[in-house]
């Protein structure tokens, strides 16, 4: 079957952009690689564990009753075709429309190919995790990843955890894990969050981020989390698994303050330091990027023609945002599906929303950032790429001996960045040690694929 | 003391035998292989091939390819995706995974 549209990930944007353009009377395929609808920020326990109370793990769960409402209504009513499992590798430019080339199931040995006149990628984003000593080791997770595991699987890997970074997503893990059971020993940021409360601004326009976050810190209140702001994780401690953490307060400059290091025993370290677009997709395709993130027009159209993007991929926001930018997109991709020039004035609400959480988003970012000096944590004995195991020291010696400048040639230098994750983990840290910006690496495609399923892709295809 | 599956409400069916090396763990239905090893108290299930050090989980979400793991005997699954079903064999993996 040939879908009008094609949307690529079922999170809140791509899920609004499915409703929107349903609703306009066009056929959208929706295509994302989990068993259920919702992205990570909708991630629930899987069916079989038949939890009565999902919501606990969730804010905004009315949002979701009515995305998973509309969903069903549509794919019961016919326009919309919700395809499930299906790990989508390539999107190719065809004389007419695109294909999308997928994977199918968990075991993602088998192919599958939609063919759609139009694409919309919301395809989101993961977890920014900054190396440091141990925290290769087992019990040290991305934030992020300690809340899919929660929400997902019901899961927690141990008693004691420590959560630590910076960025908006560690309150809710911390909130998270401790209503789940957990002790959470203490939330440790590189950023000031105070500092953010008396940029009244930004909070001023959003109050209602300004009730999800005293939410937040009443549960931390409640559940007795201490906060350690301007304060970094030095170390993990451990041989075979996670035994404590070294906690160390921050100067001004963003450096470790001498003597200021505290242990910490827990087996657990949930830890991030923001998060990164999944661009690979748009790249291949061709279209522009702005530093990291998928440029867009008012309408949510990148630069080649019947590519629209939505939500993380175009830039870090939240939900909110991405459920405004998907609404957007959808509207517009039905319109010049139908042959029409699209009426902004039938996304108003949507359009006045994106314009003030883009806003509010902007001025998170300059208060949460990784302490300035974080490559000065990281030993020459340091793990950078986990994939390939290459060090500090081996990176470093590349960028003063070998003359690296960049982290392509790192990378060719050391093969950081060359293993299973294609640099996605080391990126940020490899082009750090190098002194260069982080920007994406082009992938030609966007997960591992086997080559037998690269051999026969487009077989099918008459045109 | 409270429990993720108490939080949510959970009910899930009767619990079955998967196992880890041979040794016979419990998982409930729905849960991945990474999510029934934590609850089964095990955080790594692979060695690295260069110096063999432990690794389990880290991004959670099939990104980092940390989590790498044999099941049934398949090397290089990744176990924050894989969800398991009854008698499924789970076996440390070794490097590549094809050298045992």
């Amino acid at each position: 079957m040939r879908a009008d549209l094609a949307v690529i990930g079922a999170g809140p944007a791509g899920l609004a952009a499915t409703l929107a353009a349903a609703a306009q009377g066009v056929r959208v395929t929706l295509i994302d690689s989990a068993a259920e609808a919702g992205g990570q920020f909708y991630r629930r326990p899987a069916a079989a564990l038949r939890a009565r109370r999902p919501q606990a793990l969730h804010h905004q769960w009315r949002t979701w009753e009515r995305l998973r409402d509309g969903l069903g209504t549509h794919v019961e009513s016919g326009p919309v075709r919700h395809l499930t499992d299906h790990h989508v590798w390539l999107v190719e430019r065809r004389s007419t429309g695109f294909t999308v080339h997928a994977l199918l199931g968990p075991e993602q040995r088998d192919p599958a190919e939609v063919r759609a006149d139009a694409v919309l990628l919301a395809t989101g984003g993961y977890e920014k995790v900054l190396p440091f000593p141990g925290w290769t080791l087992p019990g040290v997770i991305a934030a992020g990843g300690a809340q899919a595991m929660l929400k997902g699987g019901l899961a927690v890997s141990g008693r004691t955890a420590v959560v630590a970074g910076t960025g908006p997503l560690l309150l809710p893990v911390a909130a998270g894990l401790a209503a789940a059971g957990v002790e959470v020993a203490a939330l440790v940021d590189s950023a000031d969050p105070l500092a953010f409360v008396r940029r009244s601004r930004a909070l001023v326009a959003e109050p209602g981020k300004v009730v999800e976050g005293a939410g937040y810190a009443g549960r931390l209140l409640r559940h007795r989390v201490r906060t350690l702001a301007r304060h970094t994780v030095v170390e993990a401690h451990g041989t075979e698994r996670l035994e404590a953490v070294t906690v160390a307060a921050l100067d001004r400059d963003g450096r470790v303050r001498p003597g200021s290091g505290r242990r910490i025993p827990c087996d657990t370290l949930a830890v991030g330091h923001g998060m990164l677009p999944h661009t690979d997709l748009a790249e291949t395709l061709g279209c522009r990027l702005d530093g990291l993130t998928v440029h867009v027009d008012d309408e949510q159209r990148t630069d080649v023609p019947g590519v629209w993007a939505a939500g993380e991929t175009t830039g870090i926001g939240g939900s909110a945002l991405s459920l405004a930018e998907g609404h957007i997109a959808g509207r517009s991709a039905a319109a010049r599906l139908h042959g029409t020039e699209p009426d902004p004035r039938a996304w108003a609400a949507a359009a006045k929303a994106r314009t003030r959480l883009r806003a509010f988003f902007a001025a998170l970012d300059t208060v949460y950032a990784p302490p300035a000096h974080w490559t000065e944590l990281v030993t020459d004995d340091t793990v950078v790429c986990r994939c390939e195991e290459v060090t500090g020291g081996t990176i470093r010696a590349a960028v003063a001996e070998l003359g690296a400048r960049d982290a392509r040639t790192v990378k060719l230098l050391t093969r950081a960045g060359m293993g299973w994750c294609q640099g996605r983990v080391c990126g940020p840290a490899v082009a750090g040690l190098a002194g260069c910006a982080f920007t994406p690496s082009r992938r030609p495609f966007a997960r591992p694929v086997p080559l037998g399923v690269l051999a026969r892709a487009g077989e099918a295809d008459g045109d | 003391m409270r429990n993720p599956l108490d939080l949510a409400g959970a009910r899930p069916g009767p619990a079955f035998t998967v196992t880890l090396d041979g040794r016979e763990i419990e998982a409930l239905p729905g849960q991945t292989v990474a999510a029934a090893l934590w609850a089964a108290g095990v955080t790594s299930w692979r060695t690295t091939r260069g110096e063999g050090r432990p690794r389990g989980i880290f991004c959670g979400i099939g990104v980092c390819f940390d989590c790498l793991v044999t099941v049934n005997d398949r090397p290089n699954q990744r176990a924050c995706l894989v969800p398991l079903h009854s008698g499924d064999a789970i076996r440390t993996q070794e490097g590549t995974g094809h050298e045992s």
